[in-house]
């Protein structure tokens, strides 16, 4: 029996891993080129800044939560960079003042949803918004970097260099670390299990002696670190700052998380089901490059399917677990 | 009797009076500080002015607004609708290019002369604009077999199509921008009709349409019902899963009609930007109005007013030469004072504080 739940309980992530694997062969199968060791560290490389929100998303909607904001801070984040890097700041003071308003932005939306008991949704909507604005206001346009750390430093020596000439880029780095970082947070610490148990039940979590405000505050702070984060490796990736970019990211976010096999009413999932979740949108997208002829926004529609399908699966499960618990 | 009535007004003095109450106080800065807001003039039989460009461009939000309200009643939410109007303009735009070049005509006569009055002219513009509603229709459909079908959540269940929905709009246009200047159909954003744009008429319809079927009827009731307690509301004889998805239903509706004004007000459809955030615009009008998103009581005057509400701070933004990207900051500020007036607990812990301050 207690093979059969775990079973269970690892339906979605299986799924998961074998969609991966299908859109891996799939791509081995009609390019020549994508077994390349190259094409898979880029699958990294080039996803890095939405995996890191997806993290961020992964512990919000584990709480049985929602952050809309995600996009909106990463542009807000990456045209200050652009913009304190271009007015002289050196590029360590300009990150740590990003992450350290990414923290305190997220830290307002917590207490705004926990003092006077705001849905999520509303509360980090408005912060999409205010974000969004607040970035056009620092700079209108998109803004070159031309500090050499940006330029050479980070292109040249950060790398972590392969044999055979491929390199991991320094944001597929950050990505790992920052998974490994939540990966810890999220099972080896008390604040960890509380942000499940809010998620299962939180009237239960409440009874159990949970201190729920303070966790839900951190849990949108963390979120807010996460997405500045993603800010910070954003700017790296692209070289410069742009207050319009990632319209809709946040969206990408909650797709890979859903598909990453995480319930969106909370308490069930994995950090390791996100990855392979933020893979498997990274996979289409490099499908539809190789194929060439494919228009982008196939990629919006097979999204669209895989959610539907990991949802209706996810649906499934749940009845399962249900039915389960009735018989015992 | 007397007495239920003076509660129900008083009722509804209440709900109004937050949004009613920053509405005016909009107008009032406006009064003072933007010059010639208030302006109305005559020209060519009809009004123009600020306040009616604001009815005017507000009307899209209106009609959506009417749709999500029924929807969050029942403790649902539909996130699609932006993606929905995109599909829904660029079905129209598609059709009356090819209704204009006579690809429908001729198949029209293969098939009998089915249709040989929708060719004429002046009505060419109705079976494109048939089809945009038809698609609406099918889209709310689809959220509706998700939810009430399959019982997802509302918010994962309509952001596979607000997701998909856009990359469809492009499937049908092919990625590019249609653009048309067919009489009839540019008439719906842009013409007008005793006085006022007829966009606003479209919008006071579907107003006027929606509030009679859900007050006149025990529909509204229902939806009520159903928001405040599905199992009960089964038990007690309410076909709950019905009336759910029936909400979705009339939802898309409103999206197909708003996504037609949206596509006639710039006579073209653009599937990236038509619609884009409008769902957020939408959830929003209907908060402000007074409907709970945790369902069980909607107000759809006070989303109308809240729908308004928006639209005016937006015009003043412009009208005082704030970019609109920018105009975005106030917005967010405004949400959330808004929702703290009408949180309980926010209330509640301010006469707190203030009666602390009284007792020193």
């Amino acid at each position: 029996m207690k093979f059969l739940k775990i079973q269970t309980r690892y339906i979605p992530l299986m799924a998961t891993a074998a969609v991966f694997a299908l859109l891996y062969i799939i791509g081995l199968s009609s390019f020549s080129n994508f077994g390349s060791l190259g094409v898979f560290v880029n699958l990294f490389g080039d996803n890095a800044f939405l995996g890191i929100a997806a993290i961020g998303a992964t512990f919000v909607i584990l709480s049985g939560g929602i952050d809309l904001s995600v996009g909106s801070v990463i542009a807000f984040t990456s045209i200050l960079i652009a913009s304190l890097l271009d007015k002289g700041f050196d590029p360590g003071t300009a990150i740590s003042i990003s992450l350290l308003f990414g923290i305190c932005f997220g830290a307002s939306m917590g207490c705004l949803i926990h003092f006077f008991e705001l849905p999520p949704f509303l509360v980090t909507l408005a912060g999409m918004f205010f974000a969004r604005g607040l970035g056009f206001l620092i700079h209108p346009q998109s803004l070159g970097i031309k500090h050499p750390f940006f330029l050479n430093t980070v292109g040249d020596s950060l790398p972590v260099k392969l044999s055979n000439g491929v390199e991991i880029p320094f944001t597929a780095s950050c990505f790992i670390a920052a998974l490994i970082l939540a990966l810890i947070i999220a099972h080896m610490t008390g604040f960890g299990r509380n942000v499940y148990a809010i998620g299962g039940n939180e009237q239960a979590a409440k009874l159990m002696g949970v201190r729920i405000g303070a966790t839900k505050i951190m849990i949108y702070t963390l979120a807010g670190f996460f997405s500045a984060l993603a800010g910070v490796v954003f700017t790296l990736y692209m070289q410069s700052g742009n207050p319009s970019s990632c319209v809709g990211l946040e969206l990408d976010a909650i797709a890979a998380v859903v598909i990453g096999g995480t319930l969106l009413s909370g308490g069930v999932g994995y950090l390791a089901g996100t990855l392979l979740g933020v893979l498997v949108l990274g996979l289409i997208q490099t499908l539809i490059t190789f194929h060439g002829d494919l228009n982008t926004w196939w990629t919006k529609i097979v999204i669209g399917v895989l959610v539907l399908v990991f949802i209706l699966l996810q649906n499934l499960v749940t009845k399962m677990t249900k039915k389960r618990i009735k018989s015992t | 009797m007397e007495e239920k009535q003076k509660i129900f007004r008083d009722n509804i003095f209440k709900r109004l009076f937050w949004p009613l109450m920053a509405l005016g106080l909009l107008l009032l800065f406006n009064l003072i500080f933007t010059k010639g807001f208030f302006h109305i003039e005559m020209r060519d039989g009809h009004f123009y002015g600020t306040l009616l460009d604001i009815l005017n461009h507000g009307s899209k939000v209106m009609i959506l607004a009417v749709g999500m309200t029924l929807v969050i009643a029942t403790k649902g939410v539909d996130l699609s609708v932006g993606a929905v109007m995109a599909v829904a303009g660029a079905i129209a735009a598609l059709l009356i290019v090819q209704v204009e070049s006579g690809w429908i005509f001729v198949q029209g006569c293969t098939l009998g002369g089915l249709v040989p009055f929708l060719n004429a002219h002046h009505m060419s513009w109705f079976l494109p604009a048939l089809a945009a509603i038809m698609i609406s229709l099918v889209a709310g459909l689809w959220n509706a077999l998700l939810v009430a079908g399959f019982r997802i959540q509302p918010i994962v269940a309509t952001l596979v199509l607000m997701v998909a929905g856009r990359g469809i709009a492009q499937l049908i246009t092919d990625g590019q921008i249609i653009t048309f200047t067919n009489r009839g159909l540019t008439f719906i954003g842009n013409g007008h009709f005793l006085f006022l744009p007829f966009s606003v008429w479209i919008a006071l319809g579907v107003f006027a349409i929606v509030a009679i079927a859900v007050r006149k009827t025990a529909l509204g009731l229902f939806i009520e019902s159903v928001g405040n307690n599905e199992t009960a509301s089964f038990y007690a004889g309410i076909e709950a899963k019905t009336i759910k998805g029936f909400t979705y239903v009339v939802c898309g509706l409103c999206a197909g009609v708003a996504g037609l004004i949206a596509a006639s007000n710039i006579k073209c459809a653009d599937s990236n930007n038509a619609g884009l955030y409008l769902e957020l615009d939408a959830i929003l009008a209907v908060v402000i109005g007074g409907t709970s998103l945790n369902g069980g009581r909607f107000f759809l005057a006070g989303s109308i007013v809240g729908a308004i509400l928006i639209q005016t701070l937006t015009t003043t933004m412009y009208a005082r030469d704030v970019s609109p990207h920018v105009a975005a900051v106030p917005k967010a500020l405004v949400i959330i004072i808004v929702c703290l007036l009408q949180s309980e607990t926010f209330r509640r812990k301010a006469m707190g504080i203030l009666k602390t301050f009284k007792n020193k």
